[in-house]
């Protein structure tokens, strides 16, 4: 099999960096739509937050809490990257970042379920 | 199309946001324990000055980070160019300004 | 030789700026050929008016660089044996870069981003000038030496996606340059140099995605090379901050 030009591990750092920052800026003004309702409709608010308890939204919210969670360390090997005199390693820099966001997210769903 | 003045806009938000993202992991992590109500967030929330701050500045710096990303990709993916991208860049700016700053009023300040 | 097919199916992208498609040609197959080889073969034998461009044919010159099943290869040190699928090859023109004809790049954009990204070199002394004494073991040199095997072949510039995207962003092989005259004691350019990559089209548009790092052909880091321009241009605003 021969490998297509982008299959390389920080070409997939860079996708997943890409896709989760757009994905939460997507998600924001939903987020602050939902919030808001706590000055204009409180007991809509109240529905919602229980519509939380169901377990496609919980795995959801861990999909949620992995993308910022991802977009945070991956961010920050990126700062790290283009500040600090450390170029070296970054697959594995990368795939620490990865790691973190998986046992970051882990530890939120564990305590939602 | 990111000149030097985006990129350090870009670059600071995230380094402000850094810690607020790790608190707000943490808040999330704590509060989902026995799942959410409005009581419970409202409680630990309004009158506070300080999670007026701590989400007023994660707003504000989000709503600067989120824009120049939007414009990068509706750029490179979308080939968005010109005055349409600067368009865009200060819509999703502003939009996200209006909104995020208008939730965190409604969970911090009544 | 028996188990191995004689024949390659090699697929070649014919055509011009106006356009084109992949022409199938049959190739013999032969121990130790090259990707250049089955290019030239084809022009020699199959249709002299196949177009492509080659020059020293052993790695040195950076002239011979095409797609090679999607991959940006100098085709001179490509053996077929390690990128054929089935023994078949699909050979195009560089990406990112206009088609002259058939396999040929007009290179043109690819070497006035060189100029534009000031990786050209500033003088600081003239020939009347006892010759500079350069410190090989420094820093700034060691950072500078790192970069300057580049030979221009646009490997790097081919498989990069944020030029693919952004057709103003000057791409890892001028950056690379920029870098390392910024890095040598006799270039005088400092803030043409940091000037030149701040602009629209410069090194903060980079994302570090690794593709110039991953299939330069001599095992260069321009990645590495362009955050280095990204601090440089940080640090110069505080350093500035701090003299005025």
């Amino acid at each position: 099999m021969i490998r297509p030009a982008r299959t390389h591990p920080l070409w997939l750092a860079y996708l997943l960096h890409r896709i989760s920052g757009l994905a939460l800026a997507l998600f924001l003004p939903l987020h602050f739509w939902v919030l808001s309702k706590a000055l204009t409709a409180p007991d809509e608010l109240d529905a919602m937050l229980a519509f939380t308890d169901n377990p496609g939204v919980k795995l959801a919210e861990f999909g949620l809490v992995f993308l910022l969670a991802v977009h945070f360390f991956g961010g920050l090997r990126l700062l790290a990257l283009e500040w600090l005199p450390w170029s070296h390693g970054q697959k594995s820099a990368a795939a620490a970042a990865l790691a973190l966001a998986f046992f970051v997210s882990g530890t939120f769903f564990l305590k939602a379920i | 199309m990111l000149d030097f003045r985006l990129y350090m806009a870009q670059r600071l938000t995230a380094l402000i946001m850094a810690p607020l993202v790790l608190g707000h992991i943490a808040v999330m992590i704590y509060a989902i324990q026995g799942g959410l109500t409005s009581a419970e967030i409202l409680g630990r929330t309004q009158g506070s000055v300080f999670w007026f701050l701590f989400y007023g500045l994660f707003v504000l710096a989000v709503c600067v980070h989120a824009a120049i990303g939007i414009r990068v990709i509706a750029h490179e993916w979308a080939g968005l160019k010109g005055a349409a991208l600067s368009a865009l860049t200060w819509a999703t700016g502003l939009g996200l300004l209006a909104m995020g700053a208008r939730a965190v009023w409604a969970v911090t300040v009544p | 030789m028996t188990t191995k097919a004689e024949v390659l199916e090699v697929s070649v992208w014919r055509g011009s700026a106006e356009g084109g498609a992949l022409e199938t040609f049959e190739v013999p197959a032969r121990e130790s050929q090259t990707v250049l080889d089955v290019v030239s073969w084809i022009q020699q034998f199959s249709d002299p008016t196949l177009t492509y461009r080659y020059a020293c044919r052993v790695g040195m010159c950076g002239s011979c660089a095409m797609m090679v099943n999607g991959t940006p290869r100098w085709t001179c040190r490509t053996h077929v044996q390690k990128v054929t699928q089935d023994n078949t090859l699909r050979i195009e023109p560089l990406r990112n870069l206009p088609v002259i004809k058939d396999l040929a790049a007009d290179m043109d954009p690819f070497f006035d981003k060189w100029v534009e990204a000031e990786a050209v070199h500033h003088p600081t002394g003239t020939r009347h000038d006892p010759i500079a004494h350069v410190d090989a073991g420094s820093g700034a040199r060691q950072t500078a030496d790192a970069g300057i095997e580049c030979i221009n072949c646009a490997v790097c510039y081919a498989a990069c996606d944020t030029v693919a995207g952004n057709a103003d962003y000057l791409g890892p092989a001028a950056l690379q340059r920029a870098w390392t005259l910024l890095n040598d004691t006799r270039d005088g350019g400092v803030d043409a140099i940091l000037d030149a990559v701040s602009g629209s089209g410069g090194c903060h548009n980079c994302h570090s995605m690794g593709s110039c790092t991953q299939y330069c052909p001599n095992e260069l880091d321009p990645m590495s090379a362009i955050a280095g321009l990204k601090r440089e241009t940080v640090r110069r605003v505080f350093r500035r901050r701090r003299d005025a």
